[in-house]
């Protein structure tokens, strides 16, 4: 059960203001869906809840407590691109966070450890659908292939909140549609809260529980940094799909 | 039919690399008679037979003085050097390298003052290095390591600061340490770096050997060339040059299987 709260959160790079007066509540498990104009500013609404970067102004809490300085394990994160590494294999992409987990000097799990952490990742990698996959380089994989390993990769630490920036924005249209089936399929059964940047709206409406528009409200031709984007519109989504409402027998019912 | 758009077919494929290196030893045969037709006692290009028996007296017969096989004696010598300067030079380089391109404080602290450092022009410090080292291995070994180590440094951690920073916050997000991204995210993709670093470095490596050797010493191929110039040996030096040429090219070609074979994803991943 995790909350995010923003309290009147405000930043600017060098005197220009990127995004202002922004209070918002998520609730739990909700699957918040954020659209808006190109470079309005959702990746730097994206990058304060990864503590990547820090608010000019407001707070910022989980659960009642102020964000950690750095990014953390409890907030997991899928990106555009880069999001998993070219030099493991698909098993050993997934196998990551536990080997971070339970070997802190050398990042390296062995022997029985490692049998059983690479029986978590392979199931892990049987419900993305990437079981043909496991020894493979991220180079050999398709698009879509890699968005799935990063979604794999990013679950096994079972982050309380997973952070989604255009993730499936450079996919085609049928990939889309199957991986939109996975990504609602996974947030219902891990209970997370799911905040996802994109910039196609159907897809933020099929996915989101809530979806919330970026824009600037006002401009001024005299000084174009003086107004940055604030939330513009937030819409619940209808008919609702929240996960405490979801039929543990419906797991496989596609919500296209 | 564009010119840029003719290949070569695959006999042309193998043919035409070789073209070039006929032209040259014909070129050079062709030369060396002429010079010995006018003067049969010519020592600037030494005919096919002087050439072989130079070959045959330097590394197959023990020299009278010594009582060793001198192009064996000398390249033993003179690859300690070179592996020994490659092999600090690369560990120090390492070390430095990713640390000061990961971490904040290193990069500002360290930045300038490697670039400074590999301004220094090393043949100009070669004397400091004889006085402070004295005329035996060390200093010729400190001027291999001096001469390529801060290029691979700056290199290096310049590499280490175009990971994506996606990577990095994605390894934090995982849970990694400091330590655990250095060993688990950022060094394990420096490494093929590091050898294609290496690889630039080697024919720098060569010049600072070849100029100490030539300065001062008793052995190595450098050494060797030197002092057969006093004699206008070009019977020896020719032999001596093609050789250095062939272990160069050696050592190049084993670094590229080493990445290829170590580092399967790399070439995948460097395409993008
Ligand atoms: N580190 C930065 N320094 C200065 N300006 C930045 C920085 N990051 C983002 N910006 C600016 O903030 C604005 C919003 O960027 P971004 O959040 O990437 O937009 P979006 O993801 O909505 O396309 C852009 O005008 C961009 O130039
Ligand atoms: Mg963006």
């Amino acid at each position: 059960m995790t909350t995010i709260s923003l309290q009147n959160v405000w930043k600017e790079y060098e005197g220009k203001v990127v995004l202002e007066k922004i209070s918002l509540e998520i609730a739990p498990q909700s699957f918040v869906a954020l659209v808006g104009p190109s470079g309005c500013g959702k990746t730097t609404f994206l990058r304060m809840l990864l503590s990547e970067e820090t608010p000019t102004r407001g707070r910022i809490l989980i659960d009642g407590a102020p964000l950690a300085p750095e990014p953390t394990v409890d907030r997991g994160v899928v990106f555009q691109r880069y999001s998993v590494f070219p030099h493991l294999t698909v098993t050993e992409n997934v196998l990551l966070g536990k080997e971070f987990a339970q070997s802190k000097f050398l990042g390296m799990l062995y022997g029985k450890a490692r049998r059983k952490a690479i029986e978590e990742a392979d199931a892990l990698l049987a419900e993305v659908g990437l079981t043909g996959a496991a020894s493979k380089y991220p180079a050999q994989l398709s698009g879509g292939m890699q968005q799935r390993l990063a979604l794999a990769q990013a679950l096994i630490t079972r982050p309380k909140i997973l952070l989604l920036d255009e993730p499936f924005g450079a996919l085609d249209p049928g990939i889309k549609a199957d991986i939109h089936v996975l990504m609602l399929r996974l947030w219902k059964e891990t209970k997370m809260t799911v905040v996802m940047v994109t910039h196609d709206l159907s897809e933020a409406f099929r996915l989101g529980t809530r979806v919330l528009v970026f824009e600037r409200k006002e401009n001024s031709a005299l000084e174009p940094d003086r107004f940055g984007a604030t939330i513009t519109r937030d819409i619940d989504v209808w008919p609702p799909k929240h996960a405490a409402w979801a039929t543990p027998a419906g797991k496989k019912t596609p919500a296209r | 039919m564009r010119l840029l758009s003719l290949r070569p077919g695959r006999g042309a494929n193998l043919l035409l690399p070789a073209i070039p290196f006929i032209l040259l030893i014909l070129a050079y045969t062709i030369g060396s008679a002429l010079r010995h037709a006018g003067n049969p006692d010519d020592k600037l290009l030494p005919g096919l037979d002087a050439l072989v028996g130079a070959v045959r007296r330097v590394a197959f017969s023990p020299d009278k003085r010594t009582g060793e096989y001198l192009l064996w004696s000398d390249t033993l010598a003179s690859l300690t050097r070179l592996c020994a300067g490659l092999a600090i030079a690369t560990v120090t380089s390492c070390v430095i390298g990713l640390t000061v391109g990961l971490l904040p404080y290193l990069r500002v602290l360290l930045t300038p003052f490697i670039a400074v450092l590999s301004m220094i022009p090393p043949l100009a410090i070669l004397p400091i290095l004889f006085i402070m080292f004295g005329l035996g291995e060390a200093s010729k070994i400190v001027l291999i390591v001096i001469g390529i180590a801060p290029f691979m440094t700056r290199d290096l951690a310049l590499r280490v600061s175009e990971l994506p920073a996606e990577q990095l916050i994605k390894a934090q997000t995982l849970g990694a340490t400091t330590w655990q991204i250095l060993a688990r995210v950022v060094a394990p993709q420096m490494m093929p770096r590091l050898i294609d670093s290496v690889r630039l470095s080697l024919g720098a490596a060569w010049l600072y050997l070849i100029a100490a050797e030539a300065i001062a010493s008793e052995s190595g191929l450098g050494f060797r060339i030197f002092l057969m110039r006093r004699y206008l040996a070009m019977d020896v030096i020719l032999p001596y040059v093609a050789w250095i040429t062939f272990l160069a090219f050696l050592f190049d070609l084993i670094l590229r299987r080493l990445q290829s074979g170590l580092y399967p994803w790399f070439a995948g991943a460097r395409a993008k």
